[in-house]
């Protein structure tokens, strides 16, 4: 049984009902028990380690709040996780095998949010939409299903009234508010989360608060990076400055150490 | 897997159709680079005549490469190929709907085209056939070689003038085989063994550079 959290949302009445095909995006979808870890990550950027032996577990329904300073490495573990970084150690897994065994599955259970929004200024909303949707489907949708998941994923973002208007024609908080409503236009278990606040007004946080609990509720998982507050009731903290790495410790040999000083005055 | 192709090439089509520039100036330049020949060498139909293959070729080659580098620029650029490496499809098979949306772009309006061009430099009319047939078969090996070029060059500092010198050196078999073609039919001669070749470096293409491509990709949104 999946542990049901808190929700913001009356449940959906059909929530007892035999789940539908994954494919179609209903209201009452469910998703199926999953389990995404990593154990000993270490990620180098350039020729510096960003972090080192970072562990982290995510079971259905629950959520992970990336914290720390800029640099600290909240980017480099989601694009990890997303897998677009590969680790230089470590290992990255469902409970049924390795990310690197099967990517296709990974991608198939992840939809990443990063800095950028990936409108573009001559497709409308809708078709940006549509095209995500596509593509991100394990199984190709049918047209009705497609339609019906799109105008559904733009009615939950407020979306709906600039469904044909072109890209370069949004505002920045609604080309987020579009690359949000990807989530739920292609719904998938595992959601990897880059500042996601990032240009949503008052509001639109609240939808995505609102969001995030249902896909929890779904047992969904989520791994979030923020600088603003975001309510993710019951959420585990990653504190990414515990995981920062002594350049120093790398060297155990005392003149490797020497040697490592004497290059880099601090 | 198809859907996703199928997808990617739609969604290409529609943003060169609506972004209609970036098509038409590779053509603009094809036809305008080629006629600047006749004010340089002269009017001389002999000349004309006998450089004409070369001259089409040489410049299909360089408009070709003038579209280029916005293959992946733009969706590297604006996040959407971070999101498209992260899809249930290999990125190979969302690299070939590029491909194929590029060669439909570009490569389809310099075959169409260059029958025009020729006859503009007097070609003779036994060649319009073959070079058309070389165009056909040599146009879509320019968007899979181009392809990994463009692919290795996202985010490199000035990467059109990387790009053509990465991207160039390799077009010369389609250069050699294309205008030998169509000078074998020029001089009465058959011109399948030439075209056959440009039929393997097609295949060949086809095999490897969607894998070379897909594989500079991964690299590029590390």
């Amino acid at each position: 049984m999946v542990p049901r959290i808190m929700r913001h949302h009356p449940p959906p009445a059909s929530a007892t009902a035999p789940s539908p095909p994954a494919t179609t995006f209903a209201t009452d979808l469910r998703f199926p028990d999953l389990r995404f870890e990593g154990r000993g990550l270490v990620c180098l950027r350039g020729e510096r380690i960003v972090f080192g032996n970072l562990g982290f577990g995510l079971g259905p329904g629950e959520a992970l709040l990336l914290l720390g300073p800029n640099g600290s490495g909240k980017s480099s573990l989601l694009r990890l996780m997303a897998g677009l970084l590969r680790p230089l150690a470590g290992e990255l897994g469902w409970h049924d095998g390795p990310v690197r065994a099967d990517p296709e599955r990974h991608h198939a259970r992840t939809r990443y949010v990063g800095h950028t929004d990936a409108v573009k200024p001559v497709l409308t909303a809708a078709e940006t939409l549509r095209f995500w949707a596509r593509v991100c489907a394990e199984t190709a949708p049918s047209r009705a299903a497609l339609d019906a998941a799109v105008a559904e994923a733009l009615a939950r973002l407020d979306l709906t009234r600039l469904a044909d208007v072109p890209g370069r024609m949004l505002s920045a908080g609604q080309r987020r508010r579009l690359n949000l409503a990807r989530l739920l236009a292609a719904p998938a278990p595992l959601w990897l989360m880059d500042e996601p606040t990032t240009a949503l007004d008052r509001a639109s946080v609240r939808i995505l608060e609102d969001l995030l609990a249902e896909h929890r509720a779904r047992g969904g998982m989520i791994a979030l990076s923020t600088h603003q507050t975001v309510d993710l009731p019951g959420a585990r903290v990653l504190d990414l400055d515990a995981f920062a790495v002594d350049p120093l410790d790398l060297h155990a040999d005392p003149e490797m150490r020497a040697a490592h000083l004497a290059e880099s005055p601090a | 897997m198809m859907t996703a192709l199928l997808a990617v090439l739609r969604r290409d089509l529609r943003l060169a159709l609506r972004q209609g520039a970036d098509s038409l100036m590779v053509v603009a330049f094809f036809v305008i680079t080629v006629t600047l020949f006749p004010f340089g060498v002269g009017p001389e139909q002999a000349v004309l005549e006998r450089i004409s293959s070369g001259v089409v070729w040489v410049t299909a080659l360089l408009a070709a490469l003038l579209s280029l580098d916005r293959l992946f620029q733009a969706d590297y650029e604006d996040g959407s190929l971070d999101l498209l490496t992260l899809t249930p499809t290999p990125t190979l098979v969302l690299v070939v709907g590029k491909m194929v949306a590029h060669w439909l772009t570009t490569g389809l309006p310099l075959m169409v085209a260059s029958p025009v061009l020729a006859l503009l430099l007097h070609m003779r009319a036994e060649g319009y056939g073959v070079l058309l047939a070389a165009m056909a078969l040599g146009t879509p090996s320019l968007s899979l070689i181009g392809g990994v070029g463009a692919a290795l060059i996202l985010g490199a500092r000035r990467g059109g003038v990387l790009l053509s010198l990465l991207v160039l050196p390799l077009y010369v078999p389609i250069l050699v085989f294309g205008v030998s073609a169509v000078e074998a039919a020029v001089m009465g001669l058959d011109a399948t063994p030439q075209l056959m070749i440009l039929g393997a470096l097609l295949l060949g293409g086809l095999a490897l550079c969607p894998w070379a491509a897909a594989a500079a990709l991964k690299q590029a949104v590390a």
